[in-house]
């Protein structure tokens, strides 16, 4: 950590509000958060329903802009990017996994890899290829030209990360990824994303419920009425 | 993201819903297929009936009883039919007519042994094969003492001669109508079907004066045929005609006609006007069987964004801009409604071939509708793609993840 000191943190939250609604229907998502995450870190956040985790991952993710404070990445504020440029983000740098899989249904597993690629600008070939490549990644070579709903949830959940991993990220997001799977197949998940981290690099930033998925991560951040009411680094964890 | 990419992601969305693909575009096939089957058969129509009125002799001059505000072919009128003094007036009295010939046309029965048939029987001058630029295939044709002498002699078409003489030379035959027992001296070759629908070779031909003497028993004449000396000079003939004839039928001065001289030109605008008319019409159905058609598919287009709005938040969420959605559901709408204009054309164009066949006129591709039919088809796409497709590429990514 001492080394990166000079460098700023890849994510950086600074009294960021996100905010729906005028007056009386106003919902507040965050009340002011200051956040700061560094590359090759495994986050996992943990908090209740509507406590502000999933909202923090969405701006983390440029799906979704701050009402208020800065969201600087790389020391960039995001708010004054443009949309493309956001995309560009959502397609490069980030990848995301979500609780319900998201994936396209009535599309193979391969092309649903290749999502990204598509608007990255790659070409059908090579799109296959690495497609190819990233379901093998996750062992699910065999299973390119199955539909969705051919999968079992974990491994639909698999070909998600796939698609995630696909244009090379520097920051996977993970939505409750486990938390529409059993245990065992939460494990392997788990499994999964931590290697990730450990052998790739990527940093993670997972929201879970899960007491069991949490404590896979080194530093777990608890979130209480869009506030951060605790953050605590393990030793000994794997990241 | 590469145009050919969008067009395949469109073609694939598509697929995945080929029965509503299909219903969805049901709308423009039909408004597509109808115009380009009227066209077809129009322009076939047009086609053969040209052809016909040229085959009728291109300098001819056609002179009826009755006024000319009555339509065409009208002889029901109390206006006199035209006499022998007046066919005489015109032969002296008209510089630019060629050739002139009275026709008599009588429906009857003509026997040969045991064999008949219902034709019709004509009566007219030797002159009158040379107006209608119709020639004798075999034997001769007739001549003026035929016509001087009222000889009993005929010519015949070729379906007479088939139905009549199977196997067997008519020439030299004699085929009886009524009492009439008439020699078969010619020949006449095939001249086809006619404007309206009637055969024109069905037909016997015999002199004038044979005619009104032993069939008709009278020698008033309904009809006058006649040839202008050249193309140039059909008004000429014309004016000539009608200056002789108010003459001769005292039309007093400012009153009209109580006859009427018609050419083939104007039997041609006639058609013209009832063409451009009903092109018109058609353009109108075309236009409105089109805009339900582009309804249709903005209906469907917007049912399916809001059907989709996972998938395009999936889109954002990995990447996606705003304009690869824009692009992706626009091309999907023109790719439908592209897709139901080649349909509408293969189906239009089929129907048009069959029809050709039943109703006897010639089988025409309208080479200027087909790529016009496809532009409007894809036009249609565009218009009525645009609003569901900037609704699509305006979804807000977290919004659109979460729809329910």
């Amino acid at each position: 950590m001492a080394s990166r000191a000079s460098e700023p943190p890849l994510l950086a939250f600074e009294q960021v509000t996100r905010e729906w609604g005028e007056g009386e229907a106003r919902v507040q998502g965050l009340a002011g958060v200051d956040l700061q995450v560094h590359r090759g870190e495994f986050v996992a956040i943990t908090g209740a329903s509507g406590s502000g985790k999933s909202t923090t991952v969405s701006i983390l993710g440029c799906l979704d802009l701050p009402s208020s404070g800065a969201y600087l990445l790389s020391g960039t504020p995001v708010q004054t990017l443009s949309p493309d440029v956001l995309a560009a983000l959502r397609n490069a740098t980030f990848g995301f996994v979500f609780q319900s899989y998201n994936l396209l249904a009535r599309t193979s597993a391969l092309d649903n890899v290749g999502l990204p690629l598509i608007y990255a600008g790659v070409g059908l070939a090579e799109r296959e290829r690495r497609s190819l490549a990233a379901l093998a990644d996750v062992g699910l070579a065999d299973r390119a030209d199955a539909h969705p709903n051919q999968l079992s949830g974990g491994q639909q959940q698999r070909v998600a990360i796939a698609r995630a991993l696909i244009n090379g990220p520097e920051v996977i997001l993970a939505d409750e990824p486990t938390g529409n799977l059993d245990s065992r197949t939460s494990a392997d998940i788990m499994k999964l994303l931590t290697s990730l981290n450990v052998e790739r690099g990527i940093t993670v930033v997972m929201v879970t419920h899960d007491p069991k998925s949490a404590a896979v991560a080194r530093r777990n951040i608890e979130f209480r009425d869009g506030l951060i009411v605790g953050d605590t680094t393990r030793p000994g964890v794997a990241a | 993201m590469s145009l050919r990419a969008t067009v395949s992601v469109a073609f694939a969305s598509l697929l995945r819903n080929r029965l509503r693909s299909l219903l969805t575009v049901l709308g423009v096939v039909i408004g597509v297929a109808a115009v380009l089957t009227m066209e077809s058969l129009g322009k076939g129509a047009t086609a053969f009936i040209s052809d016909t009125i040229s085959g009728m002799g291109s300098n001819m001059v056609m002179v009826v009883p009755g006024s000319p505000s009555q339509r065409m072919g009208g002889g029901s009128s109390n206006a006199p039919l035209f006499t022998a003094g007046d066919l005489e007036a015109l032969r002296r009295g008209t510089r630019d007519v060629d050739r002139l010939s009275p026709v008599g046309q009588k429906p009857l029965r003509v026997v040969v042994g045991g064999l008949n048939r219902n034709t019709t029987v004509t009566g007219a001058a030797p002159s009158y094969l040379e107006i209608r630029q119709w020639s004798v295939l075999r034997g001769r044709a007739l001549t003026d003492d035929d016509e001087r002498l009222g000889n009993q002699v005929c010519l015949i078409g070729q379906t007479v001669r088939q139905a009549l003489f199977p196997g067997s030379d008519p020439l030299g035959q004699d085929l009886r109508v009524r009492d009439l027992s008439c020699r078969v001296v010619g020949e006449l070759e095939s001249k086809g079907g006619s404007a309206m629908g009637m055969d024109m070779d069905d037909v016997v031909f015999m002199p004038f004066t044979t005619f009104t003497r032993r069939l008709s028993g009278s020698d008033r004449i309904g009809l006058l045929v006649a040839s202008a000396s050249s193309a140039e000079r059909i008004d000429d003939a014309k004016a000539q005609v009608t200056a002789i004839l108010r003459a001769r039928r005292h039309v007093a001065e400012g009153e009209d006609d109580d006859f009427a001289v018609r050419d083939p030109r104007e039997i041609q605008a006639v058609l013209g006007q009832v063409t451009g008319l009903l092109t018109t019409f058609l353009l109108g159905v075309a236009a409105i069987s089109l805009l339900v058609g582009g309804i249709g598919i903005m209906n469907i287009m917007l049912v399916s964004v809001t059907e989709r709005t996972r998938e395009i938040g999936v889109r954002l969420a990995v990447g996606a801009r705003s304009s690869d959605i824009l692009s992706q559901f626009l091309v999907e709408a023109v790719v439908l409604s592209g897709a139901g204009g080649v349909l509408g054309i293969a189906l239009g164009l089929g129907a048009a071939r069959g029809l050709a066949v039943v109703l006897k006129v010639p089988f025409v591709v309208p080479v200027a509708a087909v790529p016009l039919a496809f532009g409007v088809s894809v036009l249609v796409g565009v218009v009525f793609g645009v609003f569901p497709a900037r609704k699509a590429s305006q979804l807000n990514p977290l919004a659109a993840l979460h729809f329910e």
